[in-house]
C-alpha cells in the first residue's frame, strides 16, 4: 500500500490539544508522523487538504443498526455506507436487534460483518440481559471475550432495579459497564411527546420530564452501593444533568452522552404531527435543550452519539402515535455537531474531542487520537461550507432524519480507515 | 363573507374571529332552513362525500350523511369494519384508493391523533376532521357554540365550565380553541388525573372542586368519562366520580339560574350526569346540540365546497 501525505491541512488532535497547520503521513495503514512541515516521500500519495481540517474518525458511541432482523430499515453495508460519509470510522452498535445479541456467536456475526464493510469498525454492545428482555443479566465474561464493547439493552431501559443492581456489580468484574436507557418505563407508558403545553394541544399522550431524572437518580445511587460504572444514553434533560454533574463530583463512575437532536431541536419540530421527529428520548422544551448545550460546554457529557435509528417510509408515515421513534443520524452527526461551534457554543476541539478522544477513553480504544503508530482513522472536512439536509438524498438506506431542511455548514471532505480512503 | 383561508378543516386551533363567525352564522341559516321543511339540493350535485370511519359513532356519521344529503351530494358510508384497513392496508393506501374513486368531500373519524392530517396531506379531496384520537373534534365545537349562541345571544364574555374528563375528550379541545377565540371565560372542572398538562396555557382556568367550577357560569358542558378511563385506574370508582364530579341540581344550583346544560353525547346517565338534569326541558340543551349539528357540518360542507370551486376558477 502506498504511504499518503496530507498537507496543508489544519491538523485538530482534541486529545492533545493540537490545533495547527501542518501535514500528517500515513504509512501501512498506521500515522507514521505529523507535523508543521513534513518531507514529501517519493511514490506517497499526495493529498492537498487546502486548509480543511484534518481530524481523528469519529467514534459513534451509540447507534442502532438494521442488522440481523431488520434489513428492511438498514443494513450494516448502508449504514457503514451512511458513516463514512459522516466521518465516521467507529461506531457502537447497539444489541437490541432481531434477535438480541446476548449470545458470543451473534456478537461474532456481527463483528465480522463489521469488519467486512473494510470501512467502519462496528464495535457491538453486548445485551444486558437474556433478549434484551430486563429480566436475567447476560453472560458478560463470555460476550466481553467475543468483543462486545460495554452492555445494554439499548432503546429498553434496564427497569428492574435489583437487575440493574446486580449487572453493574457483575459488570465490575470484566472492567465493563452499563449503558442505561434513562427513562422510567411505567411513568413514560404509552407517552409519545413530552409532557407539557404542545402535547396537550395536539392531543398526544405526555411523557413527565421526570421520567429521566427519576431513572437517573435511581442509577446513581445503584453505582454508589456496587462501585459499579454506569453510563446514561441520550440524556435529555437539565434536571437529569445536574444529577449526573452532582454525582461525578461526588467521584462516582458516571458518564453519560447526548445526542445532536436533544441540542439541536426541541419539541416545537413535532408541531402538525411531524413523525420524522418522533424520537425516544421525545424532543424536549427548549430550557432542557439550553441545558443540554451548557452541559457539553462544562464537560457534564462525555460524548456526543449519532443514537442512529434507522426507519422505513412506512414506519414513519402513520398516525404520530403509531409511528416508530427513532431518526438516522450518521451523516448528519458532525455537522449538527459543528453547527455549535459556529454558534459560539463549543470550540472546535472541544466539540471534537466529544466526538473522538473521549468517547475512545471510556471505551478504553487507542483510536480517536493523531497518535503516531496509531490506525489511521481520518476525517478531512471543511469547516465553512454549507450544505442542505435532504432527507431522500442521504447517504445509505435510512433516510428518516429529523433534521431535515436544516442548513449546515461543514460537511466531509474525505473519510479514511486504516489509511484507506473510503469516502469522497 | 370571507373565503374560508384553509382547504380542509382539520382543527380550530389557530382559526381566526371572522371565520368562526361567518362559520356560525352560515350554520344559522341551515338551521332556520331546516326547521322550514326545505333543502338546498342543487349545492353539491354532482359531488362525493365518503364518510370514512375507522371508529364507531352513529351520531356524527348520520350527522354528515344528513348534511351532505340535504345539500345534494352522493354521500357514500366507509366503515372499518368492512375495508381493508383491517386486512394491513394502510391509512396512505386508503388515500390513494379514495382519489380513485375522485371523493370531493371527506369526512374521517379516527382513533389516533393527527390521522386526518396526515391523510389531507395525500388526498385530492377536502378534508374534515369528525374526530381524531384525543386532539380535535372541530365540527362538534362549532355546533356547541352555535347552540351557545342561540341561547344566550352571544358568545363573548360567557362563563363556560367543561367538566370531567378533559385529558382524553378532543370535543374540550376544540371547545376550548373556539370559545377562547370568541372571548368566552373557559373553565376545566375535573379530577387533576384527567386535566392535561400545562392547559392553562391554552388560556383557561382549571377547577378540581365542581362547585367551585360552576360558580356563575352561564353554560355547563359535560364530557363523556369513558368506562376504559376507570379500568384504567384514573378514576376509582363510578360512584365516588358521580359524587364528586356528576352532575346534579346540588351542583348545578351553583351556576346561573339560566344556565343551560350541555353534553356531547353518547351519556353515561349516572356517571357524569343525572338523569333529571339531562332530561330537564328548562335546562338541558343537548337535543337541541344533535339538531344544531347538521346545521353545522351542512355550513361547513358548503363553504369548503365553495373553496374548491373557487381554487378551481383560479
Amino acid at each position: 500500500m502506498r504511504d499518503t501525505i496530507f498537507v496543508n491541512a489544519r491538523l485538530v488532535d482534541p486529545a492533545s490539544g493540537l490545533d495547527a497547520p501542518g501535514s500528517l503521513l500515513v504509512s501501512q495503514g498506521v500515522i507514521a508522523d505529523h507535523g508543521g512541515t513534513l518531507g514529501i516521500p517519493d511514490d506517497a500519495e499526495v493529498v492537498d487538504c487546502g486548509g480543511a481540517v484534518l481530524a481523528p474518525g469519529l467514534i459513534d458511541l451509540r447507534a442502532a443498526l438494521g442488522e440481523p432482523g431488520a434489513e428492511y430499515r438498514e443494513t450494516i453495508e448502508s449504514a457503514a455506507e451512511a458513516a463514512a460519509a459522516g466521518g465516521i470510522t467507529t461506531l457502537c452498535a447497539l444489541p437490541d436487534t432481531q434477535p438480541a445479541l446476548d449470545d458470543p456467536a451473534l456478537l461474532q456475526f456481527v463483528l465480522r460483518r463489521g469488519e467486512a464493510t473494510g470501512s467502519l469498525s462496528i464495535l457491538p454492545y453486548g445485551a444486558a440481559t437474556k433478549g434484551c428482555a430486563g429480566k436475567e443479566i447476560s453472560e458478560f465474561g463470555l460476550l466481553r471475550e467475543a468483543g462486545a464493547v460495554a452492555f445494554s439493552d439499548g432503546g429498553k431501559a434496564i427497569a428492574d432495579a435489583r437487575t440493574m443492581r446486580l449487572a453493574l456489580s457483575y459488570a465490575r468484574a470484566f472492567g465493563s459497564f452499563i449503558v442505561q436507557h434513562p427513562e422510567e418505563p411505567s411513568l413514560a407508558r404509552g407517552g409519545v411527546a413530552t409532557e407539557g403545553e404542545l402535547a396537550t394541544r395536539l392531543g398526544l399522550p405526555g411523557i413527565p420530564p421526570a421520567a429521566e431524572a427519576m431513572m437517573v437518580a435511581r442509577d446513581i445511587a445503584l453505582a454508589r452501593i456496587t462501585r459499579g460504572h454506569v453510563h446514561f444514553a441520550h440524556v435529555s434533560t437539565a434536571a437529569a444533568l445536574d444529577l449526573i454533574r452532582a454525582a461525578k463530583a461526588e467521584g462516582l463512575a458516571v458518564t453519560c452522552d447526548t445526542a445532536p437532536p436533544y441540542f439541536d431541536l426541541n419539541e416545537t419540530a413535532i408541531g402538525d404531527f411531524r413523525t420524522y421527529a418522533k424520537l425516544s428520548p421525545p424532543l424536549r422544551r427548549e430550557e432542557d435543550r439550553l441545558a443540554v448545550v451548557a452541559a457539553l460546554a462544562d464537560g457534564t457529557i462525555d460524548a456526543i452519539a449519532s443514537d442512529h435509528q434507522p426507519a422505513d417510509p412506512d414506519d414513519k408515515r402513520l398516525p404520530f402515535a403509531q409511528a416508530s421513534a427513532g431518526g438516522a443520524g450518521l451523516a448528519t452527526l458532525l455537522g449538527i455537531t459543528l453547527a455549535r461551534v459556529h454558534g459560539g457554543d463549543l470550540s472546535l476541539t472541544a466539540a471534537l474531542a466529544l466526538l473522538t478522544c473521549r468517547p475512545a477513553e471510556l471505551l478504553g480504544l487507542e483510536s480517536g487520537r493523531l497518535t503516531r503508530g496509531t490506525p489511521a482513522d481520518l476525517v478531512l472536512f471543511d469547516l465553512e461550507r454549507a450544505w442542505k439536509v435532504e432527507a431522500g438524498k442521504l447517504p445509505g438506506k435510512a433516510q428518516n432524519s429529523p433534521f431535515d431542511g436544516r442548513a449546515l455548514e461543514g460537511r466531509v471532505r474525505g473519510t479514511w480507515k486504516n489509511g484507506r480512503r473510503v469516502f469522497g | 363573507m370571507l373565503p374560508f383561508p384553509h382547504r380542509h378543516l382539520l382543527a380550530l386551533q389557530g382559526l381566526e374571529p371572522p371565520y368562526i363567525a361567518d362559520l356560525l352564522d352560515l350554520a344559522e341559516s341551515y338551521a332556520l332552513l331546516n326547521r322550514s321543511g326545505k333543502t338546498q339540493r342543487d349545492l353539491l350535485k354532482g359531488q362525493t362525500l365518503i364518510n370514512l370511519f375507522f371508529e364507531d359513532s352513529t351520531r356524527t356519521r348520520t350527522s354528515f350523511e344528513l348534511a351532505g344529503k340535504r345539500l345534494g351530494a352522493d354521500v357514500i358510508n366507509m366503515s372499518v369494519s368492512t375495508s381493508s384497513v383491517n386486512k394491513g392496508e394502510t391509512l396512505l393506501d386508503t388515500a390513494s384508493t379514495l382519489n380513485a374513486m375522485h371523493c370531493d368531500l371527506l369526512v374521517v373519524r379516527h382513533s389516533q391523533s393527527g390521522a386526518p392530517a396526515l391523510l389531507s396531506q395525500k388526498v385530492d379531496a377536502a378534508v374534515i376532521n369528525a374526530g381524531d384520537g384525543t386532539h380535535e373534534h372541530p365540527t362538534q365545537a362549532l355546533l356547541d357554540a352555535l347552540t351557545i349562541r342561540r341561547h344566550k345571544g352571544r358568545l363573548e364574555n360567557l362563563t363556560v365550565a367543561i367538566c370531567g374528563d378533559v385529558l382524553h375528550s378532543r370535543v374540550a379541545r376544540s371547545n376550548i380553541h373556539l370559545l377562547t377565540t370568541m372571548n368566552c371565560r373557559v373553565r376545566m372542572v375535573g379530577p387533576p388525573a384527567l386535566i392535561p398538562a400545562e392547559v392553562e396555557r391554552l388560556g383557561v382556568q382549571v377547577f378540581h372542586d365542581m362547585k367551585a367550577g360552576l360558580a356563575e357560569a352561564d353554560v355547563v358542558m359535560m364530557l363523556r368519562l369513558q368506562k376504559e378511563r376507570m379500568v384504567g385506574g384514573l378514576v376509582p370508582s363510578a360512584r365516588e366520580y358521580f359524587r364528586f364530579y356528576g352532575l346534579d341540581a346540588a351542583k348545578l344550583a351553583h351556576a346561573r339560574p339560566d344556565a343551560i346544560v350541555m353534553h356531547p353525547g353518547p351519556m353515561n346517565r349516572g356517571i357524569e350526569i343525572d338523569s333529571a338534569i339531562a332530561d330537564d326541558p328548562a335546562r338541558s340543551v343537548i337535543g337541541e346540540q344533535v339538531e344544531m349539528g347538521v346545521a353545522v357540518r351542512m355550513a361547513v360542507l358548503d363553504i369548503l365546497s365553495r373553496n374548491m370551486r373557487r381554487n378551481a376558477r383560479l
